[in-house]
């Protein structure tokens, strides 16, 4: 069946955070569930946040320097991304968060746990990169094209043709581009994981959840065992039929499994 | 004028259907193909092909370098620069360059030029890249960071030539607690700098608020003398008038004793489909944060297939825009005498020949380059009024307004 997004209606709006101004989108209603995006930014509408949208109150910023968000000039690493998300709940934000990373987001995510070890509700992380994967290498992307980067990023190519157009137009590639230069400033060297998050990571007190698509072709799926390893109150669930974007090829799988473990207690 | 030799140092022994089959001879193109026995003899015919240059009376031989590709075998300019200081005695050194952007330790680099400079006795021209965009892959740095890091290594190595040490120098890209290099350059203040380029509007800006020369890399005219207009007006701004001593260019120019023989050799200058980037991957040679922001939309739309390469054109309009020169000396000689009248550049390079041309040919093409279209460009350049640097004792910079000495060398 093809997912297609409602018009969600977002709240948007620009909070000042760590001098440069961070775009944040409200929608829905519920326990608060903050949304960290891909590395290759995100669609303004899914069925994802849809079916998020039912039972979370979600806020999804736009990371700085993606989708056309302010691009601090200081900026170095994903860990400043980190502190930037933290000094943004701390004058935004609602009590008693829960995070939902998503890829790159994932590995955002893991870092504001390793920094506030028992300030998180619940943490979900989907496919995260972060970590130096003990087999395999993840996708450099600064050897493949924009469309082959996220097309690898699917298990099934109509998810892409679905969501992106089987030719995206040429706004959405330099879209990629700028994203990807950003991505560059802050995680080209070690590319895309961080040494010093794995024995960081053993402090964390959260709950959290761990996703893999079985077919993730950008992090190999052993780093999601890396991570559990890592985290003392994790578990590893992986999901059929989904590559590394299974927010975007099972938004509904994966949705309901956030719903269920958010509701555990 | 000043006068310059210069080749790829192509890798022509690699095979060619391998690379035609693969795509793409840059980056990922694997040196298994690479043959370090023709390598050898390549390398040493292209140092004899240096020591002809020399005696049949070129100004200056040009090096440049290249990484993990065919197209260009050297991976350090500076390497064969040293041999140069030690082999020639009287031709310019001139670098085209040192990729400023992949070095880590930029006072390192700048004492490599400076024992260059001192063993040659004073011959260097030390030019800078920001290096091509694979070429930041090749080596690991990052490309978002490229102009950034070529702007602050420049600054280190001017002051480490300039600056007596021991300082410290504390930058966004390059941190040094104690920089007091004890070799330093012969000429001082300090050697010439000129700056190639291709495509970016940002470096010719950038060059000519230093007041370094900038040297266009097979432009066709009439983008070369585009070139000049935004690099005179900035010249304007910043106070001084630009004119032939601040104008460089690298002509592709192959002559051979018939036309038929020449406009042949000089096909190969598209060996590997052309281009000094070859088979570059389209992404690969322009990785993000790489090129110019206004280059975007071309860019990402020539990385996708969407797009021819916005720096690539075919053999005949190349040829008709004389972006490539071919035939005996006595028909060079008047497209050379154009290329002069209309963009009026004091210092030339000719790029000789390129590809599978021979040894015997390519020496050949050396000595008639020699014998018969050095002097008659000579003549032009006296004619039209195209002093060199070194001819009109120009400054070595905006902030050092004395040209450099000693003048011929110590």
């Amino acid at each position: 069946m093809a997912p297609t997004a409602s018009a969600l209606a977002w709240t948007i709006e620009e909070v000042r955070v760590a001098g440069s101004s961070v775009r944040l989108r409200t929608t829905g209603r519920g326990a608060p569930l903050l949304v960290l995006h891909h590395d290759i930014g995100t669609p303004e509408q899914l069925p994802f946040y849809d079916a998020l949208a039912g039972h979370f109150t979600v806020l999804l910023p736009s990371h700085p320097g993606y989708d056309g968000a302010e691009r601090p000039a200081w900026m170095r690493s994903v860990r400043d991304v980190a502190v930037t998300y933290q000094a943004l709940l701390a004058t935004r934000g609602p009590a008693d968060v829960s995070l939902l990373g998503l890829g790159f987001g994932g590995w955002i995510a893991a870092e504001m746990a390793t920094m506030a070890p028992r300030a998180f509700r619940r943490m979900i992380l989907v496919g995260p990169m972060g970590i130096k994967p003990g087999a395999g290498e993840i996708l450099d992307q600064a050897l493949v094209s924009y469309i082959d980067y996220v097309r690898a990023g699917f298990s099934d190519q109509a998810g892409f043709d679905r969501l992106f157009s089987p030719d995206p137009p040429t706004p959405q590639l330099e879209q990629w581009d700028l994203n990807r230069e950003m991505t560059f400033r802050i995680a080209w060297k070690p590319y895309m994981y961080n040494p010093t998050l794995p024995p960081l990571l053993s402090g964390v007190q959260t709950e959290t959840l761990i996703v893999w698509g079985r077919d993730d072709r950008i992090v190999p799926p052993g780093c999601g065992e890396q991570y559990a390893r890592a985290l003392p109150k994790s578990r590893l669930t992986v999901v059929d039929g989904a590559g590394h974007f299974v927010d975007m090829e099972r938004p509904e799988a994966l949705a309901k499994l956030i719903v269920q473990f958010a509701a555990e207690s | 004028m000043h006068l310059m030799y210069f080749t790829e140092q192509p890798m022509s022994a690699y095979p060619e259907d391998e690379g035609l089959k693969r795509g793409a001879t840059a980056l990922m193109f694997s040196n298994r193909h690479f043959d370090p026995v023709a390598g050898s003899r390549l390398y040493n015919e292209y140092l004899e092909h240096y020591r002809l240059a020399e005696e049949v009376g070129f100004d200056g031989i040009m090096l440049n370098e290249h990484h993990n590709a065919p197209f260009c075998m050297q991976a350090k300019c500076n390497v064969f620069a040293s041999i140069l200081a030690a082999v020639t005695k009287r031709v310019k050194i001139v670098l085209l360059g040192n990729p400023l952007p992949l070095a880590d330790n930029p006072v390192r680099l700048a004492e490599e030029l400076a024992m260059i400079d001192m063993v040659s006795r004073g011959r260097l021209v030390s030019g800078f890249v920001r290096g091509g965009g694979q070429e930041q892959l090749a080596t690991g740095v990052n490309p978002a960071f490229n102009r950034e890091r070529f702007e602050e290594a420049h600054e280190l190595i001017v002051r480490a030539w300039t600056q007596e040490g021991p300082f410290r120098f504390e930058g966004t890209h390059y941190q040094h607690r104690v920089v007091n290099p004890w070799a330093v350059p012969l000429q001082k203040p300090h050697p010439r700098v000129w700056i190639p380029g291709v495509l970016s509007k940002e470096t010719i800006i950038w060059a000519a608020r230093q007041r370094y020369p900038y040297i266009a890399l097979s432009t066709a005219i009439d983008a070369t003398k585009k070139i000049w207009e935004l690099y005179d007006s900035v010249a304007r701004e910043v106070g001084y008038t630009g004119g032939p001593e601040n104008r460089g260019y690298l002509q592709r120019c192959h002559v051979a004793e018939t036309e038929e023989k020449a406009m042949a050799n000089a096909r190969q200058f598209m060996w590997m489909q052309g281009e000094f980037t070859g088979l570059a991957h389209p992404v690969w040679s322009s990785p993000s944060g790489y090129f110019s922001p206004s280059y975007r939309k071309a860019f990402v739309e020539f990385a996708v297939g969407r797009a021819a390469n916005p720096r690539a054109a075919a053999f005949e309009e190349q040829i008709r825009e004389q972006q490539i020169i071919a035939g005996t000396p006595k028909t060079v000689i008047p497209k050379l005498r154009r290329l002069l009248e209309e963009t009026r550049p004091s210092i030339l390079g000719f790029w000789a020949a390129d590809g599978f041309v021979s040894n015997q040919d390519t020496t050949t093409c050396i000595r008639l380059l020699g014998q018969e279209v050095l002097p008659a460009v000579r003549e032009m350049g006296k004619e039209l009024g195209l002093w060199s640097p070194f001819e009109a004792n120009a400054p070595v910079s905006i902030t050092q307004p004395a040209p450099p000495t000693p003048r011929n060398g110590a």
